[in-house]
């Protein structure tokens, strides 16, 4: 058998591309949420892994100092992120758009740096342990594996979360404006629509999606000061590697380089940490606008 | 009074402070400033005259660090050996990574070359002969040229000093320079500069390899200063830093930098002991410089005519 060869087990191959399909749903949704912002506000977000660790740590302080459990973690921490989002956006990020993207990105990386050193300075680096809720602790037999109950609920919550804003955007009235907000902003104001409010709620649903993946990811990770930094580079890569055109493509990426990240830990346990940079250089080698980009 | 005249002065007057500065202040201190000062200058090369912005030039200082410490403590090279293999590692680095990441401009390469140098720090992990987190330590400072001791802090400032002189020199001629108005050209309006016959893609390439290269010359110096490479050198931090020394400076000017430098390691060295203050003290420096004074400090100087002796000329 292939398997004894290779010296793995089925079993083991599975439980990893599980683990990998996981981080792909976390780097997914990530991405869609730094896609959408910068279609709209024509910024990176830097802080973009900062407010998923926001979203974490605030999920986890509501448990910790409230008793709020997760279900409602996982509505009330996206809402409270968005909101400290926002009100960013509006003092400071609209200050910039008539800039460089450049000064968007620097502005948003020392704000990265503020969050993450306030949370750091509050709770020190040691990680807090969020517990896995209580209905889905244990794990499910599929026949050819056992898939433990929380990361099978967090694919299909990630991926239904990703279709509903995807159709969002993409069949609504609201999603019509917001495209051609991205497309020409200035005609849309000529419309008669509220552009610089849409631009603030934008930024707030992309960084709501940050916070809800915080929250997803707590009980799998510890909560930690310092989660969001790493997730922020290997979106980014994800982002190069995928292109900011599309969502679908944003979506596809970020699961397919969770897989494969996956593989590799199989394969090749030394490569895992750096395969999706060596996947970004054959991809700027070959297609450099990325697979989904338009040149 | 000329312009050069002017340079000419301040030059005699800032190289006569640099040699009294380790008698009046901590030598290794001014030494750290001094490094730094080469780094953000060297960084401010591509993004204040090329417009590139790299948030991953912890990867060319950091791996230089290492293969100078490496070479000076395992293959007992002299200190100007181990420094030009540092910076022949980070020139060949900056190659690789420099030749895909001008595939995209903007944003896209400002993220291609942070996500590069996380890759390398990755590697500095798992790799044999960076010692993980410990890094390697107790790196002998050697003989320069095999005949003289580095081992006295007095002693190694001045070679410290002479070869960030030189680097700096080397900048100023590059900026000053065909190169640097072409580059210049490029930042402005690269279509342009692509109309008039230029190759954009191989001045990109060539400014970021001479950045690479003098942010290894001071990736190896520090490594001799503090006798140490350690895996801090490569973290995205120090990638950040060097981004705020120049940005708070004054991108795109020639002393700002450097004034950049000496105050955010001035800060870091005060502000040790308070922990993670100091990251969001450095993050609040970001935000208010974006906000506020784009033109960083001497850029800002410049700009209302606050340095006499140098008019803004307003284009």
């Amino acid at each position: 058998m292939l398997f004894d060869l290779l010296g793995i087990t089925p079993q083991g191959l599975l439980a990893q591309l599980m683990v990998g399909l996981v981080n792909g749903a976390f780097y997914a949704m990530l991405s869609l949420g730094l896609a959408l912002i910068f279609g709209m506000l024509n910024i990176i977000n830097f802080a973009h892994g900062a407010l998923y660790m926001m979203g974490a740590f605030v999920a986890w302080m509501l448990l910790e100092y409230l008793g709020v459990p997760f279900w409602w973690g996982l509505v009330l921490a996206p809402i409270i992120v968005a909101a400290f989002g926002m009100v960013l956006e509006r003092t400071m990020l609209a200050r910039l758009y008539h800039l460089d993207h450049l000064y968007g990105l620097l502005l948003t990386f020392g704000l990265a740096l503020i969050i993450e050193g306030f949370f750091r300075e509050m709770y020190g680096v040691s990680g807090r342990v969020y517990p896995t809720p209580d209905q889905f602790r244990g794990a499910v037999d599929l026949g050819f594996m056992m898939l433990p109950m929380y990361r099978g609920f967090i694919i299909l919550f990630a991926l239904a979360v990703c279709l509903a804003v995807w159709l969002f955007v993409e069949r609504t009235r609201i999603g019509s404006y917001l495209r051609a907000g991205t497309e020409n902003p200035e005609l849309l104001k000529a419309f008669g629509i509220n552009v610089p409010l849409m631009i603030t709620l934008t930024f707030g649903l992309g960084v709501g999606l940050a916070a809800l993946t915080g929250v997803l990811a707590a009980p799998i990770y510890q909560v930690h000061p310092l989660m969001g930094f790493h997730m922020i580079i290997m979106v980014f890569a994800v982002v190069v590697i995928g292109g900011l055109g599309s969502m679908l493509g944003a979506i596809v990426t970020g699961l397919m380089l969770g897989l494969v990240e996956g593989l590799a830990r199989v394969f090749y346990p030394e490569m895992s940490a750096t395969v999706v940079f060596i996947l970004m250089a054959i991809v700027l080698l070959l297609r450099p606008q990325g697979l989904f980009g338009k040149r | 009074m000329t312009e050069e005249r002017k340079y000419s002065i301040i030059a005699v007057v800032v190289i006569a402070g640099l040699l009294i500065a380790p008698h009046v202040m901590y030598s290794v201190l001014v030494m750290k400033m001094l490094c730094f000062a080469l780094f953000a200058s060297a960084f401010n090369l591509l993004l204040g005259y090329g417009g590139l912005l790299s948030f991953g030039h912890a990867a060319y200082y950091g791996s230089a660090a290492y293969v100078t410490a490496h070479a000076m403590k395992w293959w007992g090279v002299t200190a100007e050996v181990g420094l030009l293999l540092g910076a022949a590692a980070a020139a060949f680095l900056g190659l690789v990574f420099g030749w895909l990441a001008i595939r995209r401009s903007g944003i896209y390469f400002a993220m291609i070359t942070l996500a590069f140098a996380q890759m390398i720090y990755f590697l500095a992990l798992q790799l044999p002969f960076t010692g993980g987190e410990d890094g390697i330590q107790a790196v002998p400072r050697g003989y320069l040229f095999g005949l003289f001791s580095l081992r006295s802090d007095i002693v190694l400032y001045h070679f410290v000093l002479v070869v960030c002189l030189a680097g700096f020199y080397i900048v100023y001629r590059a900026v000053n320079s065909p190169f640097g108005q072409i580059l210049k050209a490029i930042k402005e309006n690269p279509d342009r500069a692509t109309s008039l016959g230029y190759k954009v893609s191989h001045f990109k390439l060539a400014a970021f390899v001479l950045s690479t290269t003098l942010s290894g010359v001071a990736g190896g110096l520090t490594a001799l200063v503090f006798q140490l490479a350690s895996i801090s050198n490569v973290e995205w931090t120090m990638s950040g830093e060097v981004v705020l020394m120049t940005l708070l400076g004054g991108m795109g000017t020639m002393i700002g930098p450097v004034i950049g430098a000496g105050f955010v390691v001035w800060l870091q060295t005060y502000l040790a002991p308070y922990g993670a203050w100091l990251t969001i003290i450095l993050g609040a420096i970001f935000v208010i410089c974006v906000l506020l004074f784009r033109r960083g400090i001497v850029g800002e100087l410049w700009y209302r005519n606050l340095i006499p002796g140098f008019p803004y000329r307003r284009e």
